[in-house]
């Protein structure tokens, strides 16, 4: 698989935009069982209601999972050496998720080159719903 | 409040069996498309041992323990009372199908904002291969509504 190369990367320089296309019942239903993370919030909308919400959410860690391909697409994963997000809203059945990175600062050290990009995920209403960092070495 | 005597509390630690066709579930569920993730051939072909662990993969080692819910009892509060408000990995060395992984975690912080209405709980985790080394810590931040 053809990866970017960030030699010459610039900040501002953006990387591909991913789009998911949608959060489904389906999708957190499989993430469940992936990740082992059974938390009936996601599937189960009876104890979804009981905690207040009008239907289940999806894991955090699913759409971390998906900002984390803006990475992963385009980037060895061996140069990724750090990876974090915060989780600013929960994000929802239907929701469209666009996410998207983009270089924000050129780390130059004796023994290492790395850049700093900057992600984000937001819906189709323009909502934030993770803001996220990763660290990559560019030796 | 929470109980900050459970700051420094650590958990057991848990041991995960990375398998094939886990790794192979996990980068479907979440759409990876690098090959790298489920065709062996391919991963082998780049170098590697197995197929290559993806970067949030270390999310399932949480869950392979029967309770990965402990410290809720800890605190005494519900399920349905925590969000997840953060999550940082740094990555030392990759991982792949047939390694055995540890995770070591703790709690590291408790602090409140909102004039504490909102309470927050930090677990740090490190994970380790089968030969002891060093593959990556994490910092997880709950909130407790």
């Amino acid at each position: 698989m053809k990866k970017l190369n960030f030699k010459s990367a610039k900040v501002g320089d953006r990387l591909p935009n991913l789009i998911i296309n949608s959060v489904s019942r389906k999708s957190l239903a499989i993430y469940s069982k992936a990740s082992g993370d059974h938390n009936p919030i996601h599937i189960n909308l009876d104890f979804a209601k009981q905690t207040g919400l009008n239907d289940v959410i999806a894991h955090g860690m699913l759409i971390m999972g998906y900002l984390g391909r803006v990475l992963t697409d385009n980037i060895n994963q061996h140069n990724i050496l750090e990876y974090g997000v915060r989780f600013l809203s929960v994000a929802n059945i239907g929701d469209v998720l666009s996410c998207s990175g983009s270089v924000a600062d050129i780390i130059k050290s004796d023994s290492q080159r790395k850049i700093r990009i900057n992600l984000k995920v937001e819906n189709q209403h323009n909502e934030k719903k993770i803001t996220g960092y990763s660290i990559i070495n560019i030796s | 409040m929470l109980n900050r005597s459970l700051i420094n509390k650590k958990y057991p630690p848990v041991i995960f069996d990375v398998q094939k066709q886990r790794i192979i579930f996990f980068a479907k569920a979440t759409g990876q498309t690098d090959p790298v993730y489920f065709d062996e051939s391919k991963a082998k072909g780049k170098g590697f041992p197995s197929l290559l662990a993806p970067p949030t993969f270390l999310t399932a080692v949480v869950y392979e323990q029967d309770n990965p819910y402990e410290y809720l009892n800890d605190l005494s509060i519900d399920l349905g009372r925590i969000l997840h408000a953060g999550q940082t990995y740094k990555y030392h060395r990759p991982f792949f199908a047939g390694d055995v992984i540890t995770m070591n975690s703790q709690i590291v912080d408790m602090y409140d904002k909102k004039n504490g209405s909102l309470q927050f709980l930090e677990f740090e985790s490190i994970y380790t291969n089968q030969k002891k080394l060093l593959v990556a810590q994490s910092l997880s931040t709950l909130v407790v509504k």
